[in-house]
């Protein structure tokens, strides 16, 4: 009984801090309708930052403290109020996807500068001064800190909501997140309004990574770890409502404490869990609404989509003649590098095919990927399957999670899509990073090799090359037979889609696991090609990487993806060689400046410029 | 003939506490057009939608040949043989005006699921057909995305008739076309629908057209049904001119 109880209080402690974040996060997309990424590295920024005051003032006195810890949360406010200013105001137009990318650039930069300034190791913060003790409740010794918590959590939630319903401010928020256009018709200053939601939910994010301090280590990877959580919160409590945000952080904070007591191995899975009960219920949130679709289904107009054309038809096959010859004039490095580019090719185009043609943005894709490069791997090591088996388990695995999370997120769309597919990506991590006895967590699983007569390098750049060239091209036709057609017909217009037979959700469903399937496959080519596998193949970044491809080439061209993933991977190789430490810093700055100066992706952009000159039918306007 | 093509029997919706449909009930025959008007919010966009299955009626139900479709999804609704365009045009942005008939066409012939085959080579002669029939066949290469409003409609009609529909929903099909082109569309319209049988309800603000064409006329006034008849019958009804006198409107807009 008492152990229910001391759990329920740990539960309600850590959902404070979570439901500042999520909160934050809430309000910047309410008003904004930006889904910032970034809202994870204010949360670890205030967590350093606050580490630094604290140190400095002295942690022994109250003033010190607290005051170290308010500053902090004011300073990461600032911070997200520079941002802003320098980067999302000038990207407000872009698509939703590009201002993502464009936050996660700030995640990387964040991430680099981290390191620069409070060093790799994890920092020990100091205990809350007045609150160092212990009470006693049923005999248990509970933390007065995280009393101090669990009574915090209400009072910003009431504050938040005096904030909203009591003022002048709060009045144009809450405007704004139901009609910015017409707020801005009313005279008011959207700028400033934006400016200053930013700040406030950037404090709240710094708050709530200051106030860990006195709880956990402060690291560099609290950043991701918080993002993945908030975005569960948020997507459960429903997207702009902050009391939602505070139920969502409470059940799901209550429900980890519990699950670390029942099932210590897969808390994740539990959480998952919740979430899938809530969101069969209530597919927008417990406090959310469904979004308006009349807005949208006016102003999207997508782009005209042909077949490729004589000249790219003979590009495409100069291009691969070139990479058929390719290993007789490279190293083992460049056919090694080779292989990756031909294998990333495949996971950019099967996200591709469904963020392009479909209009499901993933920002998960890395987890099929991943259960790709597991499920071979796995057939390796447990039922010593040969390469040809493992290749075939990699999709069924991938295959497999499609079939059951893609269940799930083909009834949402846009951001509510993206955030459910990060976390399902998140449960799929978390599960090969706990579940030690089958993966090795985070050691992996090593000695996946290709059959011997795979073994060499060329060989396996070879086998890479014929499989994801077929396969990169099945993807193709497949956008243009009648499905991939419904498919973009369900993205142009659902209602008109409905209205001549086609069952939209079940058609989005065929393409989410066709996608994973093809990024399965892309990962258990991956899986013999590095000889390992690791839980990072699964991680938030490995997502972003496919979006950047996509996105990089263009998400409403075809070739875009091919073009984008060999210009992202060769980036990303060059940096890390040529730069090795920070790279990030540089990728971040580089992905930031790419979203300024190209919102419409590499191909997207050559074709607008082709389109000016030649054809009228293109207007620039349609090529969004 | 056999019955109406489509009946309505008590039809009701409220949204909130406001009862945007309520207790409509009507008939549609084969071959004929019947125009819904009424003052703006008076419930015909709601009765559309109620009839297709977008929104589920609160109370009543609608017969389609005899064979209650109450409540179904808009999907089989469609494949019933129920055909709709819309108020604001709802076309596929990223396809050519023939890519938009053959989807129609590949979504009615079942082949949806084809993975393989090439969407652009199926059903051209069909779909060339039904273009040329709404006069659009010259514009059949063309994305939907850059069309003037005018044609968006002729393309819709066009998808509509695809699946060779018993019934057409025409949520106000002429609403931004100049005066020529309404009534050349809603002369289309007629001349189709007397050919192939196909019963025609549509929603119209503008009088002459309604007037011009339609063979029976429904009046809604805040979600009630206050008439029914002949365009003469409707137009000396004192209720009717109460309604859009009262609301500052002249019939004809003359």
């Amino acid at each position: 009984m008492d152990l229910i109880l001391i759990q329920t209080l740990n539960g309600l402690a850590s959902a404070s801090s979570l439901f500042l974040v999520a909160s934050g996060l809430s309000i910047i997309f309410g008003v904004t309708r930006v889904v910032n990424f970034a809202h994870g590295s204010f949360y670890m920024l205030g967590a350093y930052i606050a580490w630094s005051l604290v140190s400095r003032f002295g942690s022994a006195s109250a003033l010190g403290f607290w005051g170290g810890v308010l500053l902090a949360a004011l300073l990461v406010g600032l911070v997200g109020l520079l941002i802003e200013i320098a980067l999302l105001r000038r990207i407000y137009q872009a698509p939703e996807l590009f201002q993502l990318l464009a936050t996660f650039g700030v995640v990387l930069m964040v991430q680099d500068v981290a390191l620069a300034s409070w060093g790799p190791q994890d920092l020990l913060g100091p205990r809350a001064p007045g609150l160092r003790s212990f009470v006693s409740i049923f005999g248990n010794r509970f933390p007065t800190y995280e009393l101090f918590l669990i009574v915090l959590g209400p009072i910003v939630l009431g504050a938040l909501w005096l904030l909203f319903n009591k003022t002048r401010w709060g009045t144009l928020v809450r405007a704004a997140t139901l009609d910015r256009e017409m707020v801005g018709a009313l005279g008011v200053n959207q700028r400033l309004l934006f400016t200053s939601v930013f700040f406030l939910g950037s404090c709240l994010a710094g708050l709530g990574g200051a106030l860990q301090l006195p709880r956990e280590a402060v690291n560099l990877h609290m950043d991701l770890s918080i993002i993945a959580e908030a975005f569960v919160v948020v997507v459960v409590g429903g997207l702009g409502s902050v009391t939602g945000a505070y139920l969502a952080a409470v059940l799901i904070g209550v429900m980890h404490a519990f699950g670390i007591l029942i099932f210590p191995k897969i808390t994740l899975v539990l959480v998952f869990l919740i979430m899938a009960v809530v969101l069969i219920v209530r597919p927008h949130g417990l406090m959310g609404r469904k979004p308006s679709l009349v807005q949208q289904g006016a102003t999207m107009r997508e782009p005209l989509l042909s077949p490729a054309t004589r000249e790219i038809k003979l590009l495409g096959a100069a291009a691969l003649a070139v990479l058929a010859i390719a290993p007789l004039l490279l190293g083992n490095y460049g056919v090694s590098l080779l292989t990756e580019l031909v294998i990333l090719t495949l996971f950019a185009a099967s996200l591709h095919f469904m963020m392009g043609p479909g209009g499901l943005a993933s920002f998960g894709h890395a987890a099929y990927f991943g259960l790709g490069a597991y499920g071979a791997a796995l057939a390796a090591k447990w039922l010593a399957a040969p390469m040809a088996a493992g290749l075939l388990f990699a999709p069924f695995l991938a295959g497999l999670a499609g079939v059951v999370f893609g269940w799930f997120c083909v009834r949402l769309s846009g951001v509510y899509l993206a955030m459910l597919t990060l976390a399902f990506a998140q449960i799929a991590w978390s599960v090969a990073f706990q579940w030690v006895e089958l993966t090795g967590g985070d050691n992996g699983i090593l000695g996946v090799w290709p059959a011997p007569w795979a073994a060499g390098k060329t060989t396996y750049y070879y086998l890479a090359l014929v499989l994801c060239t077929a396969l990169v091209l099945a993807l193709r036709v497949a956008i243009f037979s009648p499905f991939g057609y419904a498919l973009r017909a369900g993205r142009d217009s659902p209602v008109r889609a409905e209205a001549i037979g086609l069952n939209v959700t079940r058609i989005n469903w065929l393409a989410f696991i066709i996608a994973a399937i093809a990024a399965g496959i892309a990962g258990g080519l991956y899986a013999y090609f590095k000889g390992s596998v690791f839980p990072t193949y699964m991680a938030i970044s490995k997502s972003v990487d496919a979006l950047l491809m996509v996105l990089l080439g263009g998400v409403q061209t075809v070739s875009g993806p091919i073009v984008g993933a060999f210009a992202f991977a060769w980036l990303q190789d060059w940096l890390v060689r040529g730069i090795a430490e920070y790279w990030r810093l540089v990728l971040g700055s580089a992905i930031v400046v790419l979203v300024l100066a190209f919102p419409q992706g590499l191909v997207g952009t050559a074709l607008r410029w082709r389109g000016r000159s030649q054809d009228d039918d293109v207007p620039a306007e349609a090529v969004r | 003939m056999s019955g109406p093509v489509l009946e309505a029997r008590g039809l009701a919706k409220a949204f909130g506490g406001v009862k945007a449909v309520d207790g409509v009930s009507f008939t549609v025959e084969a071959g004929r057009l019947l125009a819904l008007i009424g003052p703006n919010g008076a419930g015909k966009t709601t009765c559309f939608n109620l009839l297709n299955g977008q929104l589920q009626p609160d109370a009543g139900s609608v017969f389609l040949g005899g064979r209650n479709i109450t409540g179904l999804a808009p999907r089989m609704v469609w494949a019933l043989g129920v055909g709709r365009t819309f108020q604001i045009t709802a076309t596929f942005s990223s396809m050519t005006v023939r890519e938009n008939v053959q989807m129609a066409l590949l979504s009615h012939h079942g082949k949806v699921w084809n993975l393989f085959s090439r969407a652009r080579e199926a059903f051209v002669a069909k779909a060339d057909a039904l273009l040329e029939q709404v006069g659009m066949a010259a514009q059949a290469e063309r994305a939907c995305g850059i069309l003037a409003y005018g044609d968006l409609k002729r393309v819709e009609l066009a998808v509509a008739l695809a699946n060779a529909p018993k019934l057409l929903l025409m949520d106000e099909p002429t609403a931004g076309m100049s005066p020529s082109e309404r009534i050349a569309l809603m002369e289309l319209t007629a001349r189709i629908a007397r050919e192939r049988g196909i019963a025609v309800l549509f929603t119209e603000h503008d009088m002459d057209v309604v007037f011009a064409h339609a063979d029976r006329i429904i009046v809604l006034d805040r979600g009630r049904l206050i008439a029914d008849g002949s365009a003469e019958a409707v137009r000396a009804n004192p209720d009717v001119q109460a309604v859009y006198l009262g609301s500052g409107s002249t019939f004809g807009g003359r």
